[in-house]
């Protein structure tokens, strides 16, 4: 019971996310949306995936752009078990494939970690996305392991489950996405909290100092770089049954932007900006992807306002909210939201607008496709649309540009508050006066 | 006779063609209080990097606890139960300051690079870390960033960091630099408490901080001990008086 008090958020998040696949439920044909579930599980291992990179990035400091690598050898791993087991070498159930595609994972991590992690900053960074290309040649040459451009196609169906679950379903390897994602995550939340976890941060912060306790950085990035290659590599092996092909996409330099992305967007600082990350980073890919031929570029310029306005990332911006939410003025600012929104929703609209109107002048006249807005066609050839995204664009920006002037001081104004606030019943600041 | 605690023998260190240290001659006993002085540019601060092996030595030899610390890592050196503190604040400035100490026990706890214990159950560790932070006076910031310390908590969580493994040989790089008066003072008295019965090597400028603290004084002129002796001796020096402590007085 009392676990339960105390762990309450997993436990509601758990049954939130096996109810929202119900929500796109088809009832007249009594079946599941097989593309929801998809896009749910591919969250779900992307999100594992994030978490892992992000035990390189925001806890040790590490830039890392070959981070595919790591669950790509888990995927394959997971891939080659799964012949295995179906050719009757040895028996494995497969609720444990995510497990082999961990150890995978970790095996690679440790090879591949002994090479890159004598680096750090800058030069692990380099040594990595050389490491990424190296692997992502090495896919294509070796047939035996990586299978070429065809990649290697399983069959989930093993009949080895120990649940007696056969796995045709997207809906039960979704629910074996949710478990293993639950079981990763809490671990590696648990790993913040070890020595390992601790020191990892140490180094981030100070890596001299941290030699000076008694620590070899080097042997630090390591373990976390081996650590972060299983739990990758479990993102890797369920990426295996989700999709039951592994190409060298898993391990391409696309991939490992993937979580960079993820992890940029929702933000490194705290531990769950990951996830909010790729849910964002995967929507966009899956959901806009479908709707416009520009969606990378849309993932891009997201990248690139988050990088220069909100480093922290979603999670960042969340946490400044919370003193203001803590002192229950939320409410002031719903009017300086509301005055934002309306030139941010021009900004927005001009920006896509345009991108849409470029882009359907170059791929989507190549594919013979027209763009039409509620079913009225534009002409991508006429002046007028052009000159009305541009002008939504500049002078929604400079609208927006006046407000966030009285949006900036209101909030300065509501911090101060709050500080004050802080200061003077208990009597004990909490921060020190710089 | 037992072995010193730190011993230097004919220790030279050039960076490129410059001399910096040349030819050094000094073994500091167990449980003594040294402190070493010397006007600025003399290496005192490169002798600490030296001992403490951020830098390797260009030839003579140290040795520690009786064992030379020739090919030793920085981490290994101080495994050997020698810690240091720096000049320029260095601690863990996005962790809490518990964090800070925790880490600094850590390694002599034996925890080494566990991820399976879980940092929050070890009982023992974090009331080491507290206790530590009581003596230090800065319980009170116990959760608070390290990096939003006033200037005065941070040189006292940098000299925690450095004790805090329970190193017998302990190193302290100016550690009142840039204290006011009073700062000192506290500084002075933490720092006689936390080195009681071990082996204390500082750097320092304030010649209070020094003649209060020190049993003996090594000076440091251009790379040379020109004289170390207790600090009666020392202030009766002529040789020291006019290279070092004469200058100051003019």
């Amino acid at each position: 019971m009392n676990m339960l008090r105390r762990h309450w958020p997993w436990v509601l998040a758990l049954v939130l996310l096996l109810l929202l696949p119900f929500l796109f439920y088809d009832w007249g044909k009594g079946r599941h949306s097989g593309f929801v579930l998809t896009l749910l599980s591919e969250i779900g291992v992307m999100a594992i995936f994030a978490l892992s990179y992000n035990m390189l990035m925001g806890q040790a400091g590490l830039l890392s752009f070959g981070h595919a690598v790591l669950l790509g050898m888990g995927a394959y791993c997971a891939a080659h078990v799964v012949l295995l087991v179906k050719a009757g070498t040895f028996w494995l159930p497969t609720e444990l494939v995510p497990l082999a595609g961990g150890l995978g994972g970790l095996f690679f991590g440790f090879v591949f970690g002994w090479l890159v992690t004598k680096q750090r900053a800058t030069a692990f960074a380099m040594i990595t996305m050389g490491l990424g290309e190296l692997v992502s040649a090495a896919a294509l040459m070796f047939m035996g392991f990586f299978g070429g451009e065809g990649g290697i196609p399983i069959d989930r169906v093993m009949d080895t489950s120990l649940i007696g679950v056969r796995y045709t379903s997207p809906w039960q390897v979704y629910c074996l996405v949710l478990f293993w994602a639950f079981v990763a995550t809490i671990l590696m939340r648990l790993q913040t909290q070890t020595p390992l976890g601790s020191i990892a941060n140490a180094t981030r912060d100070n890596f001299e100092r941290a030699q000076f306790v008694g620590y070899d950085p080097r042997m630090v990035r390591l373990y976390q770089f081996a650590l972060s290659g299983f739990f990758a590599g479990i993102g890797g092996g369920l990426y295996v049954l989700i999709y039951e092909i592994v190409t060298f996409d898993t391990v391409s330099a696309a991939k490992s932007a993937n979580a960079l992305l993820a992890v940029y967007i929702g933000g490194a600082g705290g531990f769950f900006g990951p996830i909010l990350g790729t849910i964002v980073v995967v929507l966009l890919q899956s959901g806009v992807s479908l709707l416009s031929n520009a969606w990378l570029l849309y993932v891009g310029v997201l990248f690139i306002v988050m990088v220069m306005y909100a480093p922290g990332g979603l999670i960042g911006l969340i946490h400044m909210h919370l003193p203001i939410w803590r002192a229950g003025r939320m409410r002031e600012l719903v009017v300086p939201y509301a005055r934002a929104f309306p030139p941010a929703l021009m900004v927005l609209l001009g920006f896509v607008f345009l991108v849409e109107l470029a882009s359907f002048t170059t791929i989507g006249a190549a594919q013979g496709k027209q763009f039409s807005i509620a079913g009225r066609l534009i002409d991508t050839t006429a002046p007028a649309p052009w000159v009305i995204a541009i002008s939504a664009l500049i002078l929604g920006a400079l609208w927006l540009r006046y407000e966030s002037r009285g949006f900036r001081q209101r909030w300065d104004e509501l911090i101060e508050g709050t500080k004050r606030a802080q200061a003077t019943p208990g009597g004990e600041p909490q921060e020190a006066v710089a | 006779m037992s072995v010193s605690a730190v011993e230097l023998r004919d220790v030279q260190k050039s960076f490129g063609r410059t001399e910096i240290i040349r030819g050094v001659n000094l073994s500091i006993p167990h449980g003594e209080r040294h402190a070493i002085i010397g006007p600025n540019g003399a290496g005192k601060t490169t002798l600490f990097n030296l001992i403490s092996g951020r830098f390797p030595i260009t030839s003579g030899s140290i040795t520690v606890n009786g064992q030379s610390t020739a090919d030793l890592a920085p981490q290994e050196i101080n495994r050997l139960g020698l810690s240091r503190s720096f000049q320029i604040t260095s601690i863990f400035p996005r962790m809490t300051v518990f964090e800070n100490i925790r880490c600094g026990l850590l390694w002599s706890q034996g925890y080494r690079y566990s991820f399976w214990h879980l940092l929050g159950q070890q009982k023992e560790l974090n009331r080491a870390a507290d206790q530590l932070l009581e003596r230090l006076k800065l319980a009170d910031r116990r959760n608070l960033q390290a990096g939003l310390l006033s200037y005065a908590e941070q040189r006292a969580l940098e000299i925690g960091i450095t004790i805090a493994g329970g190193a017998e040989i302990i190193l302290l790089d100016e550690p009142t630099a840039g204290m006011s008066h009073s700062e000192t003072e506290s500084a002075v008295a933490m720092i006689r408490s936390v080195s009681e019965g071990k082996t204390l090597i500082m750097v320092e400028h304030d010649m209070s901080v020094v003649f209060g603290l020190a049993d003996r004084i090594t000076v440091l002129v251009y790379g040379e001990v020109i004289a170390s002796d207790a600090p009666p001796a020392i202030r009766a020096n002529a040789a020291v008086q006019e290279a070092y402590l004469g200058a100051v007085a003019a």
